[in-house]
């Protein structure tokens, strides 16, 4: 007993010793990583907001920001686990692209026209949905059982899939460009219809705060059961005084853009409203694919942290021998991490079909460096061992954003590549650095 | 000692090679329940590969393994455990990114009734088992990469220790820990033996094993020089035995005995 009082007590003159700065840090428990990279997020931000003289942060760009990024960003939440585990997956533009194709092909051409479906039949879009899901599993369980069991490294089969799945899908169609999508179906990809409104926004972010302070509370009253060291009271009420105010402010950006004149006048039209003067104002509201990326990136952090499976993707990342010495099917996990891999690409591949009205030969194309990046530039090692789906998610966010600032300010294609390309090894770089002095 | 017992353990004539090197070969050994068996031989004898194919970390080319006196297929580690062989394995085998209750609980992690990790709980554990092997150990929520080496020593054996094992294997356990946390495993070896745990103890240090083994098993370029109870050799004949090949009469002697031996 005397010796824990003596390292409390030890404690808290180091704590003394440390500055304002890292005593908030340090009762917060803030990743000082993650705070940087909100803080890039920021910078960048603001500097494409002057520059474009005002474009930047309105809520029309922002909403259209949150619906761009959310295909990558859903790839990127599994591309952390594979390479946590020392692995890469090459192929999830190709995958994107053969299930797109896919879906396309099942929901224009299968349902109706072979199956004898009526068009707008509410069951077409479930059946195209669950037909790419299961395509998309198993690719991924194939791609990760030569991986896993045959011990062909992940770079030469997910190269070889890059190339295989993107001849593929020009198979399906020999090249033909698939469309129009159904109705239903389209609402995974955003605009007007394909988002849930003002009412429904802010439900969904009440309850998102409520359930951020009830994760506090449950987290403290854990910890308090075994008699853990807790963290300050203002620092609990901190943090979650500031996570319900950033929800709740993403909510009200998204609700502050209206649908479009056009848009209202057909939807007043339908309902018999009448326009009053000066317009009608209907939110958009959040969008249906951000909100699906929401859904994978909760979805998968809890996989991550609160589960076994997690557990064991990280013990292997760490160390693949002791994983497999402590009894852990380390081969059979990896498969399975290709297999959820598979799976988030298909959901991307909906996003972006539904939100083109079309399954091209070309789409996802280069999606595989967008998702490695967005995962690195969020902090996952390539060393293995270290990443989390939040911040592949943030980074997912970053590089959406310098794309969608330099289109907003006229700055040509291959002139945004290159800018793409510098941040991404300079992030790298800071990062290392980061580390370093960390360790 | 009663020798006459079924043995808890019984690796009869094991082999295995790597490429053109016989590893083991024809190795014999076995281990009574309350019994310290230690296993001495130069580096690269062979001693970490033998009781690895008992962990399930290697599979072996030939030989027969016998828990109980039934014959057991162990095939991976996942096997090994079921039979209650725990291992702490020479280079540790710990996850370095994650932390040491994460370690002490890889593969076994507790679930909550929702069947989610119980971090918590597997803590809580952590901080009792590490409590009795080294009381000044602090640093529950660190990557075990960051302690030292004798602190990642102590994970190791908390890791052993935690699931009641029948059997334990200890691959040069106190290598890296300092004299008071070494006298403190030596503690654990008899607790242990008292509760009638049957250990495989691999050590360079002699007067350790001396101290606590019953028996001693001398390998030497992967074949069984003899073995011997402790009080019917001295140390020079052991040292004799590791460094010569020389098997003393108190010993029985094993395949790698020197031809002239008695
Ligand atoms: N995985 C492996 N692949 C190839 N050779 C191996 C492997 N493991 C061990 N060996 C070889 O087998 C022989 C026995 O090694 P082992 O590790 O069992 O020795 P040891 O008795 O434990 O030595 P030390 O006291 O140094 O720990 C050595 O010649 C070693 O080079
Ligand atoms: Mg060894």
């Amino acid at each position: 007993m005397t010796d824990v009082t003596t390292s409390e007590s030890a404690d808290r003159a180091r704590a003394s010793e440390l500055g304002a700065v890292a005593r908030f840090l340090k009762a917060t428990e803030i990743d000082t990583r993650m705070l940087g990279m909100v803080g890039a997020l920021l910078v960048i931000w603001i500097g494409f907001h002057i520059l474009s003289n005002g474009l930047f942060l309105t809520p029309r760009n922002l909403w259209n920001l949150s619906v761009q990024s959310s295909s990558v960003a859903v790839m990127a939440t599994g591309m952390v686990l594979v390479i946590v585990t020392r692995n890469i997956d090459l192929s999830v533009g190709s995958l994107l692209g053969f299930v797109a194709m896919i879906m396309g092909v099942t929901q224009t051409v299968f349902l109706p026209r072979v199956m004898g479906f009526s068009l707008g039949d509410p069951t077409i879009w479930m059946i195209a949905l669950a037909a790419g899901l299961v395509v998309g599993v198993v690719i991924g369980a194939f791609q990760g059982f030569l991986i896993a069991y045959l011990g062909i490294p992940a770079f030469i089969v997910t190269l070889g899939g890059l190339l295989v799945w993107r001849g593929a899908a020009w198979w399906v169609t020999s090249g033909q460009t698939v469309a129009p999508m159904d109705a239903t179906f389209r609402l995974m990809g955003g605009g007007p219809e394909g988002a849930i409104g003002a009412t429904w926004s802010w439900v969904i972010g009440l309850v998102a705060c409520v359930a951020v302070i009830l994760m506090l509370l449950s987290g403290r009253r854990q910890r308090k059961r075994f008699k853990f060291p807790l963290r300050p009271v203002w620092a609990e009420v901190f943090l979650g005084t500031v996570t319900c105010a950033v929800i709740l402010g993403a909510v009200w950006v998204a609700n502050s853009y209206p649908w479009p004149a056009g848009t209202v006048k057909k939807y007043a039209e339908a309902n018999n409203i009448t326009i009053p003067e000066g317009g009608l104002f209907i939110a958009h509201g959040i969008a249906i694919p951000v909100l699906m990326a929401i859904a994978a990136g909760i979805i998968m952090t809890f996989v991550t942290t609160r589960t076994r499976f997690g557990r064991y993707v990280f013990a292997i990342g760490g160390n693949p021998e002791a994983a497999e010495l402590a009894g852990i099917n380390t081969r059979w996990v990896t498969m399975k991490i290709f297999m959820v891999m598979g799976f988030l690409a298909a959901i991307s591949a909906a996003i972006s079909t539904a939100r083109l009205n079309a399954a091209t030969n070309a789409q996802g194309t280069l999606d595989e460096l967008l998702v490695i990046a967005a995962a690195v530039i969020g902090g996952t090692s390539l060393a293995g061992g270290v990443g989390t789906v939040a911040g592949a998610m943030l980074g997912a966010l970053l590089m959406q954003s310098l794309q969608s600032g330099m289109v907003l300010l006229g700055v040509d294609t291959p002139l945004q590549n290159i800018v793409v390309g510098l941040v991404l090894v300079v992030a790298v770089w800071l990062d290392t650095l980061y580390r370093r002095r960390v360790q | 000692m009663d020798q006459t017992s079924t043995p808890l353990v019984d690796m009869k004539n094991i082999s295995i090679a790597f490429g053109g090197i016989r590893a083991v070969d024809d190795a014999s050994v076995d281990l009574h329940a309350g019994e310290v068996v230690a296993l001495l031989g130069h580096n690269g004898a062979g001693k970490s590969t033998l009781i690895k194919i008992l962990s399930g970390a290697y599979k072996r080319d030939g030989g027969s393994i016998f828990v109980n006196g039934e014959e057991v297929s162990i095939g991976n580690p996942r096997d090994a455990k079921k039979y209650g062989i725990e291992t702490i394995y020479q280079t540790l085998a710990l996850a370095d990114n994650v932390d040491a209750a994460a370690n002490l609980f890889l593969g076994r992690e507790l679930r909550t009734a929702w069947g989610t990790l119980d971090d918590v709980a597997m803590e809580a554990e952590a901080r009792n088992v590490m409590g009795r092997l080294n009381p000044r150990f602090q640093r529950f929520k660190e990557p075990v990469s960051k302690l030292s080496g004798g602190q990642r020593q102590s994970v190791a054996i908390a890791r052993a220790i935690l699931f009641n094992a029948r059997i334990l294997i200890m691959d040069e356990p106190t290598a890296a820990l300092g004299p008071q946390e070494t006298a403190q495993v030596g503690e654990l070896v008899k607790q242990l033996k008292a509760d009638g745990i049957g250990i495989f103890l691999i050590s360079h240090d002699i007067h350790d094993v001396f101290d606590l083994a019953d028996r001693v098993c001398v390998m030497k370029n992967g074949q069984v020089v003899g073995t011997a109870r402790t009080q019917d050799v001295t140390k020079d004949e052991v040292l004799g035995m590791i460094i010569l090949g020389k098997c003393p009469p108190g010993a029985i002697p094993g395949p790698g005995a020197m031809a002239i031996a008695a």
